[in-house]
């Protein structure tokens, strides 16, 4: 009993690493190469710029507030939520995003500041 | 202050010095029965009236600001409420974006030059108050309300008082909001108000649309607006955009405030309403504050600024 089992423990292992393997191969990789992407987004007279900013999955993305005044960002539509502290002049707000999809998000205080990252 | 001594041109010095404290440039409004016309007010003949009373609107300190459109609001605060003491009003409104950044520190420092003034102080939001945390900390320090969001009324003097919130929540793409649940309560607090109890009526937020594409509005102002209709004599108090717009609509007058922190743009004058920078000798004719008597149901207004 105790041989079989450890057979089959042994088994069940050589099997999750080869499934790790595989996933690593077909999944993991671009994720990886994914993640080192960075993209800019920039608050200048109460406006994110670009409007509309699509990106890789994994991408990290900056948002830095070059007005006098005070913004946010905040999450308003996607698949994860996201909001920062108020933002003063030269201050940023990063985000990874690792799911695909399409966030929208405001200026929780100027809201109609609006603003689109696409996730591919 | 205390003796009216005539000078040699007859003018009494009380007068003279009014006049310099509340500067020429000050714009009048007055309200009865709907119809709303410019008046010379004289503040001695008006005090000298039964069940009549003074207060003060402050708005905009932005307790905080450090960018170059103002280095010193601290200053500019303290200067504002030495024109306001010197005046004697019954109490003071602000009427939002007390702080920059609803940092503790910054309405900390906020509440102590505001202490100096020795006024009763009613305050509500602006959106910068509540940037952090939807106002929780604002509202443990200025609050009034019994309720969670924030929003009270009071009674001074016959008139009728009513402090609204309409920066918490915003939806993407609007304006201000005040929602369903406080326009519920604000009706409810108006229906056994008699009509002919003048309501003074206090939100950050402008209750009609200036610019919209700046955001410079309430979204559901119009449905709350509903409820004062049958008042006659309806005065709304906003700040937010930093400088003074008036709109008459019915019985309803509209006024936008000074800040005594710094400027913005006139109405989509530029790319966007960011503090406008001015040159230093031009800065405190652009901060002010105001001045509103009410007689009756008759409002009168005096925007002064900090500087003819
Ligand atoms: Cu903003």
């Amino acid at each position: 009993m105790t041989v079989y089992r450890k057979n089959l423990a042994t088994t069940l292992l050589c099997a999750a690493m080869l499934v790790a393997l595989i996933c690593g191969a077909f999944y993991m990789r671009p994720g990886l190469a994914a993640s080192d992407a960075k993209a800019a987004v920039t608050i200048d007279n109460y406006a994110f710029g670009p409007g509309t900013l699509t990106v890789k999955r994994g991408t990290t993305v900056t948002w830095t507030n070059k007005d006098d005044d005070v913004h946010t960002v905040k999450s308003d539509e996607g698949p994860v939520a996201f909001k920062s502290q108020a933002l003063d002049t030269g201050d940023s707000f990063t985000v990874t995003f690792d799911k695909a999809g399409t966030y929208q998000y405001i200026c929780s205080i100027h809201p109609h500041m609006q603003g689109k990252i696409v996730v591919q | 202050m205390s003796e009216d001594v005539k000078d040699a041109r007859g003018m009494n010095r009380r007068r003279a010095m009014q006049c310099l404290m509340w500067g020429s440039a000050g714009v009048l409004w007055t309200m009865s029965g709907g119809v709303p016309k410019a008046l010379r007010l004289d503040g001695e003949a008006v005090a000298a009236e039964a069940g009549s009373f003074s207060f003060a609107q402050i708005s905009d300190t932005h307790i905080g600001f450090k960018a170059p459109a103002n280095p010193n609001p601290n200053g500019t605060l303290t200067e504002a409420l030495a024109r306001i003491t010197a005046a004697r009003p019954a109490f003071m409104v602000h009427t939002g974006d007390v702080s920059h950044l609803a940092k503790p520190e910054q309405f900390d420092t906020a509440a102590e030059i505001m202490k100096s003034a020795k006024l009763d102080t009613f305050y509500i939001p602006g959106e910068h108050d509540t940037i952090e945390d939807d106002g929780k900390l604002f509202f443990e320090r200025f609050g009034r309300a019994k309720n969670t969001g924030g929003w009270y009324s009071f009674d001074m003097h016959g008139a009728h008082f009513v402090a609204l919130v309409n920066v918490v929540g915003l939806k993407g793409g609007g304006q201000g909001m005040l929602g369903a649940a406080q326009r519920e309560w604000l009706e409810d607090d108006l229906k056994s108000r008699s009509a002919s109890t003048p309501i003074i009526i206090l939100a950050h937020m402008p209750l009609w649309s200036i610019y919209p594409q700046w955001g410079w509005g309430t979204e559901d102002a119009a449905p709350a607006l509903d409820y004062v209709k049958r008042f006659g004599s309806v005065t709304v108090l906003n700040g937010h955009i930093h400088q003074v717009i008036q709109k008459v609509e019915g019985n309803v007058t509209y006024h936008t405030a000074y800040s005594t922190a710094f400027p913005q743009p006139a109405p989509g004058d530029g790319p966007g309403p960011g503090p406008l920078k001015v040159p230093a000798d031009k800065l405190k004719a652009m901060l002010g504050v105001r001045r509103i008597d009410v007689v009756a149901d008759r409002v009168a207004l005096r925007d002064a600024p900090l500087q003819a």
